[in-house]
């Protein structure tokens, strides 16, 4: 799969930790110089290279096809706002439950995929179904709004924290700290014996077998990781939108663009994602404000212009961008040199 | 019989009515190697496969010092103690070469870093340190034969199975990797299990040879009294030589 690219995950040199660190300090002070609508998109930007680092966990850290990731966000934002709604728990418990929703569902999925031997393009197929049945089951649940919306209550002006109640700039600062997290998560997981075996399923599942993985496992594990933490990027949505639809939580749309980041970026990379998300989003918001200031009016015309220059990113760095980048700059150490992970 | 480590009783295995591998019974004992050797389509590999738990057999069992292999998954079969090579290499192809050792070593070790010792160790045996940090898809045919073994061997085995790892090889490399098992046999007792084509190698190694033709066992003896064997001199040897 000449689309994993290249699993240089860390190994950067001084350059690219230079770069990466100065990356962070200008994300970490960016809300003191920018304007509300640079926050707004920053916090998309960044919503994106998390749910994006969440799928890579699968995907690229253990080769599981997930076109149905908007069912985990979708189970998180629903689980965290109607503990919050119904009974009162405020966001930061109600993620834990969030999170054991969107795994126990995560779980089912794949325990009818790998022990049925559903495999590469039907697991994703099945990903989708899952997906597509909670969204119509979410339209008829009346309890959670049906189609008609699950509404959070806003109160302008009010800072509350604890219960992710606040300005932008919270919702920003929050979102951050959750991108670095899942970073630090992801690194964490590929560098242990786990992840080790993850890349070894994703790379020959039956080479993988002979040298003492057990399969099954391997690919549970996968996917409660992934499905947990997206499921955090679920309740960091109801929290920040206040407002929930199934027909837009849980589409298929929504399920490809979180996939979009990593697969722009470098899948299986750890920074790919964040990249990803940093090329794309912008390239939406920037496309939007080009065809407004030229006056041209044409419906779709930016679905169009976005896919076009996806179809270009995807052809000529089919291993994402991040690998490309990376190693043009001097960004991480050539493979051969030695990759101290 | 009692110092056999792994012990093939009447194994059988058909595909859609043909049957690849048909009562099959022979020993590996302990500390020795034995080439399984026969034409292609003979069943060998089909028979690997059986011993490994890639699938389960028809008929008959597999055991292990005496513990019943049959049936087990292929990752509790290596838990038992029987690493394996694949003919067609598979190595984990972006992953350095170090990294495809480690996780072999991780069958055994929880702590990466210890895994990495082993890893290293045994890269330094098989001729390999020099490439650790390359992507694995990037080795040559005969590094990706060694890196095979090398693999397998991080799993601590107390039987290894080697499906052709000397095919495609050059005389020279043939004749490394032979000093290679020859000394993991002699100086740390390892059983081996081997498939091989190349009969200069099979009769520089085996102490036992076992041939295999239309899925049957057709001989069974030292290397010396099977080159003498007609059977297996009309089956097999007076073909490749014709």
């Amino acid at each position: 799969m000449t689309i994993l690219g290249l699993r240089n995950t860390w190994g950067v040199t001084g350059r690219g930790a230079a770069l990466l660190a100065l990356s962070g300090l200008a994300l970490l002070l960016a809300p003191l110089v920018a304007d509300r609508y640079l926050v707004s998109v920053l916090t998309t930007v960044l919503w994106f290279a998390y749910v994006g680092q969440a799928w890579n966990v699968m995907m690229g850290f253990s080769g599981l096809l997930s076109l149905g990731h908007a069912l985990y966000v979708g189970l998180g934002a629903y689980a965290s706002a109607a503990l919050f709604i119904h009974f009162g728990i405020g966001p930061w418990a109600g993620a834990l439950l969030a999170m054991l929703v969107a795994v126990a569902a995560g779980c089912g999925i794949g325990f009818l995929g790998f022990r049925f031997g559903v495999k590469g393009v039907h697991f994703a197929l099945l990903t989708i179904a899952f997906a597509e049945v909670a969204r119509v089951g979410f339209d008829h649940l009346q309890w959670l709004g049906g189609s008609g919306g699950f509404f959070l209550p806003v109160e302008a002006g009010v800072s509350d924290p604890l219960n992710l109640r606040g300005s932008p700039t919270l919702f920003y600062y929050v979102i951050l700290a959750l991108v670095l997290a899942a970073l630090a998560i992801s690194r964490l997981l590929l560098h242990s014996r786990l992840g080790y075996q993850w890349l070894a399923v994703r790379e020959d599942a039956e080479a993988a077998e002979a040298v003492g993985v057990d399969l099954f496992h391997a690919r549970m594990t996968a996917v409660a990781a992934s499905s947990a933490l997206t499921a955090l990027g679920g309740v960091f949505q109801a929290f920040y939108f206040n407002n929930l639809f199934p027909e837009q939580v849980f589409s298929m749309g929504r399920s490809i663009e979180i996939i979009l980041p990593a697969i722009v970026g470098g899948i299986g990379t750890l920074i790919g994602p964040i990249l990803g998300a940093f090329i794309l989003t912008p390239l939406g918001e920037g496309l939007t404000f080009l065809l407004e200031v030229s006056g041209l009016e044409l419906p779709g015309l930016k679905q169009l212009f976005y896919g076009v220059a996806l179809v270009v990113i995807v052809v000529f760095r089919p291993d994402g961008v991040w690998p490309w980048l990376a190693s043009r700059l001097g960004l991480v150490r050539a493979s051969g040199e030695g990759d101290e992970r | 019989m009692s110092d056999a480590l792994l012990t093939v009783d009447n194994l059988s295995k058909r595909f859609r009515g043909l049957k690849a591998v048909s009562n099959v019974t022979f020993t590996v004992p302990e500390g020795r190697i034995l080439a399984l050797i026969g034409p292609n389509g003979a069943g060998k590999t089909t028979s690997f496969n059986l011993i490994a738990g890639v699938f389960p057999p028809d008929e008959g069992t597999v055991t292990l010092k005496g513990q019943r292999l049959t049936g087990l998954k292929p990752n509790r079969v290596c838990a038992a103690g029987i690493g394996r090579t694949f003919q067609i290499v598979k190595p984990f192809g972006h992953l350095t070469v170090e990294e495809n050792v480690v996780v072999g070593a991780l069958a055994r070790e929880r702590s990466v870093e210890t895994a990495r010792r082993q890893a290293r160790a045994l890269l330094e045996r098989l001729e390999l340190a020099d490439q650790a940090q390359r992507p694995a898809r990037s080795l040559t045919l005969p590094d990706r034969k060694r890196l095979e073994v090398a693999r397998a061997l991080a799993t601590r085995p107390t039987l290894l199975l080697l499906d052709e790892v000397l095919a495609g090889l050059r005389p020279t490399e043939v004749d490394r990797m032979v000093e290679v098992l020859r000394d993991l046999n002699r100086r740390e007792g390892l059983t081996i299990l081997m498939i091989e084509h190349v009969m200069r190698a099979v009769m520089a190694l085996s102490d036992r040879v076992v041939v295999l033709d239309h899925g049957e066992k057709i001989a069974d003896g030292s290397p010396a009294d099977i080159v003498a064997d007609p059977r297996v001199i009309e089956s097999y040897l007076g073909a490749e030589e014709a």
